[in-house]
């Protein structure tokens, strides 16, 4: 299953406007993406309650797996709203 | 028939409106029933989700910044399929939507509180959505600050400072609630918001939902069905106060014509065109940080020369007290890494962080010079978080290298204060941000709402760090000008209070300078000292906000002088 690893950029973490931009684009996806931390158990990206509790914080890794077509643009897509700093661009 | 009802009177002024009361969180009772229609009755609780989270994320619609994020977060969780899933998979089980509801999102709350930290803060706005929801699928109405689509008079029990945070003054006319005192939340917010307020008010119990009612929250009587006469007398009275508003312009002065300069506080290019108009003296704080905030580099020199030259231009022939940029780990700058720190707001912010990076100051002083140059505003420079003299000597030395004739400091450190004479020997002037000064005075948390008590602008203490930096700035040899940039300068009572300590010239939001105004403009400098005396020699915020007020209606002919500020 493809899978992609990548660093949280938001100080804050996938907490508060980052998780929300997350999970956002996570719904937008074709295919069904999961999020976990390195060891932990792979949670539904889509949903917010369960990327809140994963608790990853700025600076950590998270793991993306997706299955299916569209897989790999997907997790491009998704890494790239973990990596980037939404501290910087927040209110 | 009208009917008279009492409480205390918290936030002045006086309002006629229907009542709108807030709801209590619906409660649930236990059940025996089995739900037999699994299906039907898990279709009810996704479209009561559903609904909840349409309608959060249209009120997320209708705020910026901050609250608006939190809406939608709020949204989205209400909309969360997991959620669903699990809420579904209760119903299978026999539950009915309402009780399933309650148990899929308690399940949620409980494995954010076990995780501690900031999780565990946002389990509470979980509670808010179960009570949405179950109040939905009950047919009870939507608990929270009612919306019945009119401005309104809100009744409530209490209300939490949750509640508070979201009041829009335009649409809440008064507030009365059947608890609390008189330096709680809401009485702080009310007054902060400049809406009229009755608190501790047990009789308003028997108030519903669009039934008329007076509030004169100078006070504290609450009258329930008015006679029109009663109306029109009201509407008189605050036909009067707008008049004398309105009557009042020109520059800040005392009855006997000490001048104050009256100023506004600039927050960005967006509030130009606002601002610019305001009947005022110029600008007593143009916050810079609009420039640094929100992007992922620095701004460039001469992105920053044109972005004070538009203020500058804007403000022509008139004061502009530029403060350098006041970030730091509390609002961290991405091109600046900063390590994270327990405890940001005495940590390495506003001026302290020039010492680590020199260069940012730097090029922001020679950008402000330069913007000056051109232009006739009178531009004054200051730095925000001076602790000690040297710090403030070290401010000037930088800034007058870069030619700027008139540096100065804010003092909002308690150790300033306290040792002002010599922080303004080596400046020009100072300014007193009375937020923050509250805050490390009373080791309080500004975001603390718990804490709003001991931040009342009216807290002695506070006013004796005002009164001894003010008295610095008259006992140097030129008499250094002390102004106030914070809450505290829009109150129009504790305006003159400030002016009585030896504040020259107060700084606020545009919509305040009015009233700020015609309340000078009642009073001489004598009386001005009177109050001042008055409040300073009060026990607490609450003694000294009577004491002021009582003496004011002894020195005013005219009974009503403003006792709150305005939205």
């Amino acid at each position: 299953m493809p899978e992609k690893t990548v660093t949280v950029g938001s100080s804050v973490g996938l907490h508060a406007r980052p998780a929300s931009l997350f999970v956002q684009a996570a719904a937008r996806q074709p295919v069904k993406v999961k999020i976990a931390k390195p060891g932990g158990e792979p949670v539904d990206a889509r949903s917010i309650l369960l990327v809140l509790g994963l608790d990853a914080r700025g600076g950590e890794e998270v793991i993306l797996s997706a299955e299916g077509d569209g897989a790999e643009q997907a997790l491009e897509e998704l890494a790239a709203v973990v990596a980037t700093n939404h501290d910087a661009e927040a209110a | 028939m009208a009917r008279w009802l009492h409480g205390l009177g918290v936030s002045g002024g006086e309002a006629v409106g229907a009542v709108a009361r807030l709801a209590s969180p619906p409660a649930l009772f236990p059940t025996t029933e089995v739900v037999v229609d699994a299906a039907g009755e898990a279709a009810r609780a996704i479209d009561a989700l559903t609904a909840v989270a349409e309608d959060l994320q249209q009120r997320a619609s209708t705020v910026t910044g901050a609250a608006s994020d939190v809406l939608i977060a709020q949204s989205m969780i209400a909309g969360d399929p997991v959620l669903m899933d699990g809420v579904s998979a209760l119903i299978e089980t026999g539950q009915d939507a309402p009780h399933a509801v309650d148990a899929a999102i308690g399940e949620h709350r409980r494995a954010l509180e076990a995780a501690g930290g900031y999780l565990a803060e946002r389990a509470a706005d979980l509670n808010d959505i179960r009570d949405r929801a179950v109040a939905h699928l009950l047919g009870l109405p939507m608990p929270g600050i009612p919306d019945p689509g009119h401005p309104f008079v809100l009744v409530a029990v209490d209300l939490a400072p949750a509640d508070t945070a979201t009041l829009d003054p335009a649409k809440v006319l008064a507030i009365v609630t059947e608890r609390g005192g008189p330096t709680g939340h809401t009485a702080i917010l009310a007054k902060q918001l400049g809406i009229p307020a009755v608190t501790a008010c047990g009789d308003a119990a028997g108030l519903s939902d669009g039934q008329s009612v007076l509030v004169d929250g100078a006070n504290g009587e609450v009258v329930a069905d008015p006679s029109d006469g009663m109306i029109a007398d009201a509407q008189r009275r605050a036909d009067a106060k707008a008049e004398r508003r309105a009557r009042s312009h020109g520059p800040g002065r005392t009855a006997d014509g000490v001048s104050i300069p009256l100023l506004v506080n600039v927050g960005g290019p967006g509030d130009l065109a606002a601002t610019s108009e305001a009947d005022s003296e110029g600008v007593g704080l143009l916050r810079t940080e609009f420039l640094f905030l929100d992007r992922p580099t620095a701004p460039s020199f001469d992105e920053q020369v044109e972005a004070y030259r538009a203020v500058f231009d804007a403000f022509g022939g008139r004061r502009v007290v530029v403060r350098t940029l006041d970030v730091g780990a509390d609002k961290p700058l991405a091109y600046l890494p900063q390590d994270e720190e327990p405890n940001p707001a005495l940590g390495v912010r506003g001026l302290r962080l020039a010492q680590a990076n020199p260069e940012l100051l730097d090029d922001q002083l020679r950008a402000i010079a330069q913007a000056a140059a051109r232009g006739d505003a009178d531009v004054w420079v200051m730095a925000p978080m001076v602790a000690t003299a040297q710090e403030a000597r070290t401010f000037a030395d930088v800034a007058r290298a870069h030619g700027l004739a008139r540096v100065g400091v804010m003092i909002e450190v308690p150790s300033a204060a306290l040792k002002a004479q010599q922080v303004l020997a080596a400046v020009d002037f100072a300014s007193i941000g009375t937020n923050d000064l509250a805050q490390y005075t009373f080791a309080a948390d500004r975001l603390a709402g718990d804490l709003a008590e001991l931040l009342d602008p009216w807290q002695p203490a506070l006013l004796a760090l005002i009164a001894q930096s003010a008295g610095a700035g008259a006992g140097s040899a030129e008499g250094r000008p002390i102004g106030v940039c914070g809450e505290a300068a829009s109150d129009p009572m504790l305006a003159l209070v400030l002016v009585g300590l030896g504040i020259t010239s107060l700084s606020m939001a545009p919509t305040c300078l009015a009233d700020v105004r015609a309340a000078l403009a009642e009073r001489s400098l004598e009386e001005c000292q009177a109050l001042a005396e008055a409040a300073l020699n009060a026990s607490s915020a609450v003694t000294a906000r009577a004491a002021v007020s009582e003496l004011v209606r002894q020195q005013s002919a005219a009974p009503e002088v403003a006792e709150s500020q305005p939205a």
